[in-house]
């Protein structure tokens, strides 16, 4: 069977060899960088622009970030026809192409993401390390993780106040390089659909904007929702160590600071929805205005056949009601859970209507596409280009984390500064 | 120990290196922008050799005629001899090696192409005789009454 | 003061510092190198009065280009056009019309066929579709890695060893001419039978077809009849408005063909 005909239906004139080639996995693969993206861009509000409140989120969403970022890589080898092919973008890349790019702008960022960890971390690398070098008789484990952060602190042991001034300053000015190179990422996600000119949908150059806004709207809600939850299992764990330990700071405390962060980041969240918003209604605005040759199939596209997709699930559940949610005053734990998972879904809903609801139609704008998502797969391709392959993808990073949290102290590090 | 901040570069730099040696060892010679330039002609230029090697299958009627002049001869000088033999009789190559096989094509099917009468003013189509296929003999193979090398209606026995 | 002998090297560093990008201008004069070959252009013509729908190109190229035959992907494929007497036009090309076009009822998909009475038929027509072998190829320009190109004679060919089967091209082109190859899972598309058009015969679908509706030629010569015809006759393509610069060209093409 042909490439993408299990998923494609087709109806009325469709040119024979047109089927729906970019799947779920391309809805997945802009999700996914635009969250890497949106949670580098919100731990840099804090190191770049010294918003204090951000503090403690941002330290959590440098690490998220980097859980992320192979993740965003994923979705792509497993869309690839050729997956093992997939390193001549680094090795013959054609710069005329907008994917070409992203090898190099992927690497750079990534070593970008990974030079600020380090700084960032290097103090409790060299600790631990030094901790477990001085440990006699070490077990397996231990000789392991000594190794590992031996590694890790890349033989630079001095911790005087001069280096660590030079890592503050380090991490500083990679937060602030790294920001245009976030965007830049995510940007040029949004310039692989936007520059072609063959589907009428996807081509306007306000595309590259409004996945840049729509990143950080999704980053931010993710790394508001996965501190909430973490939260919420440290706030069980505490409760269950207090008991030999009263020391340990009140649950009720860290509640109150939690509320605290999240009040403050949903801010960020609201200003950055707003100008994603704008921009969408604005290129949806402009095309019913100027109207030209594709309107007629694209207006029977947007207002027919992806109008639940796009006004109910996008627009109505995925903006505007998280948008009342996070207006109305006295903002909860609970409301703020709810808004931040609405936030996410309209966000995956605009990739959902951006990517499959571009291929919805023919370029011969004389017939339509229906994509029907492979639920249960019967082979490789109906695996990873379905239900199951997007939700390993959707999973992936968390598991991710999780390991990193083995490595980085996210939560319990002992202050610095 | 005064420059720990550019151990992270050390590294990026050796990661930049084993690329650029990857590339060296994996990226054929003759990959490079040719002819047509950066934006329409950076590739592997053996692939175009690669192309121009492909068997080539259909080879014309003037394959046929040496050795079957006389049905060349015949179908010529009927309104079908503007059919390449090749249409029916399926493509030549390897023929010479194996005269014995050449599978025809006596589906109905195949003279529906042009013989199912469509109405289609406009097109060369409406000028050809065309039947409807539900109704015209529908079990029976077109050649069991047509000649597909003589094919008049006049001379139908 | 700066020495004369000092000020003598520094003017020759500055000449030919200056010197050398003029030079690597002249090399890449941008009309020497959109001019591709000087002697060969490759450039198809289709007649679409001529043609009636029997599908015999596609078949040929199918066979020809070993593209499995059962497929629904097809190199180059026919589409009917019907127009009705109330203006309405509808289009279909079922299987891409490997078989030809022998059922009067207009393929909806979906299983869905339109019935039109004889006498609501206004104008019908076919067009054959095939890959334009554009001057300014989309698809070529949006491969990442250089797996498609275009040969100097204007063909567009893809490397089967190195393309990533990313689907950008097959994203890129508005004509829809390409399709991932069922069998090496790359991408795929007509090159106007390149290893037949190098060896000095026409494409299969040329030979195949037995009205002459499909032409091949040679741009760069003047005495070529596709070439007259196109100089001298009518001509349109197809969606010039993408600014491909499509070269193959059509006769009595009509406002409804997409």
């Amino acid at each position: 069977m042909v490439h993408g005909e299990v998923w494609t239906i087709k109806e009325l004139f469709v040119y024979p060899n047109e089927y729906i080639y970019w799947t779920v996995q391309i809805v997945m693969y802009p999700f996914m960088t635009g969250l890497v993206a949106g949670a580098f861009v919100l731990s840099s509000l804090y190191h770049v622009f010294g918003v204090k409140q951000l503090k403690e989120i941002s330290r959590f969403s440098l690490v998220f970030s980097f859980a992320l970022l192979p993740v965003a890589l994923l979705p792509l080898l497993l869309h690839l026809q050729q997956p093992l092919r997939g390193i001549e973008v680094m090795l013959t890349p054609h710069f005329t192409s907008a994917i070409a790019a992203f090898g190099i702008v992927f690497s750079v960022y990534g070593l970008i993401v990974a030079s600020e960890l380090w700084f960032v971390y290097r103090r409790y690398f060299v600790e631990t390390a030094l901790a477990l070098r001085e440990k006699a008789g070490r077990s397996l484990a231990e000789n392991i993780r000594y190794r590992l952060y031996r590694l890790l602190t890349l033989g630079a042991y001095d911790l005087s106040e001069q280096a660590q001034e030079l890592d503050d300053k380090a991490v500083k000015i990679l937060a602030g390089a790294g920001i245009p190179v976030a965007c830049f990422l995510h940007g040029y996600a949004g310039f692989i659909f936007g520059s072609v000119k063959a589907n009428a949908l996807w081509m306007t150059p306000l595309m590259p904007v409004i996945f840049i806004c729509s990143a950080v709207v999704s980053g931010i809600a993710l790394c508001i929702l996965t501190y909430i939850v973490t939260m919420e299992i440290r706030k069980l764990i505490v409760a269950w160590r207090r008991k030999p330990l009263p020391v340990l700071p009140l649950s009720e405390e860290l509640k109150s600071a939690e509320i605290q962060v999240v009040t403050m980041t949903t801010r960020y969240l609201v200003m950055f929805m707003v100008l994603a918003i704008t921009l969408e209604l604005l290129d949806l605005i402009f095309r019913g205005y100027t109207a030209v040759k594709s309107w007629d199939i694209l207006r029977s596209v947007i207002y027919g056949r992806d109008f639940f997709n796009i006004f109910v699930l996008q627009y109505g559940l995925g903006n505007l009601v998280p948008f009342v949610l996070l207006l109305l005053p006295r903002l909860t734990i609970r409301r703020a859970i709810l808004a931040t998972t609405l936030v996410l879904l309209g966000v995956f809903m605009m990739r959902w209507n951006v990517v499959i609801g571009g291929q919805a139609f023919s370029s011969s704008f004389a017939g339509y596409m229906h994509y029907q998502l492979p639920i249960v797969p019967h082979d490789w391709e109906t695996f990873r280009e379905g239900l199951c392959g997007a939700l390993m993808v959707g999973v992936a990073p968390f598991i991710l984390f999780w390991l990193l949290c083995k490595i980085f102290p996210v939560f319990d590090c002992p202050e610095s500064e | 120990m005064r420059n720990h901040v550019w151990r992270p570069l050390y590294l990026i730099i050796a990661v930049i290196a084993l690329i650029l040696l990857v590339r060296t060892l994996v990226v054929p010679e003759d990959f490079g922008s040719h002819e047509s330039g950066y934006m329409y002609g950076w590739h592997r230029k053996g692939n175009e050799a690669e192309w121009q090697q492909v068997k080539v299958k259909y080879q014309t009627s003037a394959y046929c005629k040496d050795c079957h002049r006389e049905m060349y001869d015949s179908i010529g000088k009927s309104p079908h001899g503007i059919i390449p033999c090749e249409d029916c009789h399926g493509p030549g190559a390897g023929h010479l090696d194996n005269p014995a096989k050449l599978p025809i094509d006596r589906s109905r099917q195949l003279c529906l192409r042009c013989h199912a009468q469509l109405p289609s003013p406009s097109s060369g189509r409406s000028a050809i005789r065309g039947i409807d296929p539900a109704g015209h003999n529908p079990e029976a193979e077109c050649s069991l009454c047509h000649n597909p090398h003589n094919p008049t209606l006049e001379e139908l026995p | 003061m700066m020495k004369r002998r000092e000020f003598l090297k520094h003017a020759i560093t500055v000449v030919a510092g200056l010197s050398l990008p003029l030079a690597a201008l002249r090399i890449v004069q941008p009309e020497r190198l959109f001019a591709g070959q000087e002697d060969l252009r490759w450039i198809f013509l289709v007649d679409t009065h001529k043609c009636v729908g029997c599908g015999f190109c596609v078949r040929a190229c199918k066979i020809e280009n070993e593209i499995p035959y059962d497929a629904n992907v097809t190199r180059t494929w026919v589409e009917r056009y019907v127009v009705t007497t109330d203006g309405e036009t509808f289009a279909d090309t079922p299987i891409g019309a490997r078989d030809g076009f022998t059922d009067r009822r207009i393929d909806l998909g979906e299983g869905k066929f339109k019935e039109i009475k004889d006498e609501e038929i206004e104008k019908a027509f076919f067009v054959p579709k095939l890959c334009n072998q554009c001057d300014n190829p989309p698809c070529v320009q949006v491969c990442p890695v250089g797996a498609t190109y275009r040969v100097p004679d204007g063909v567009v060919l893809v490397d089967r060893d190195w393309c990533i089967g990313c689907g950008y091209c097959i994203m890129g082109c508005p004509y829809g001419v390409r399709f991932f190859h069922p069998v090496y899972r790359v991408a795929e598309k007509c090159n106007f039978c390149y290893h037949r058009i190098t060896k000095g015969l026409k494409a299969a679908c040329v030979d195949a077809c037995p009205f002459g509706a499909r032409l091949i030629g040679n741009a760069r010569d003047p005495n070529d009849p596709v070439t007259k015809t196109v100089l001298a006759g009518r001509v349109g393509v197809l969606k010039d408005e993408y600014g491909t610069k499509p070269w193959v060209y059509y006769l009595g093409l009509s406002k409804e063909v997409r």
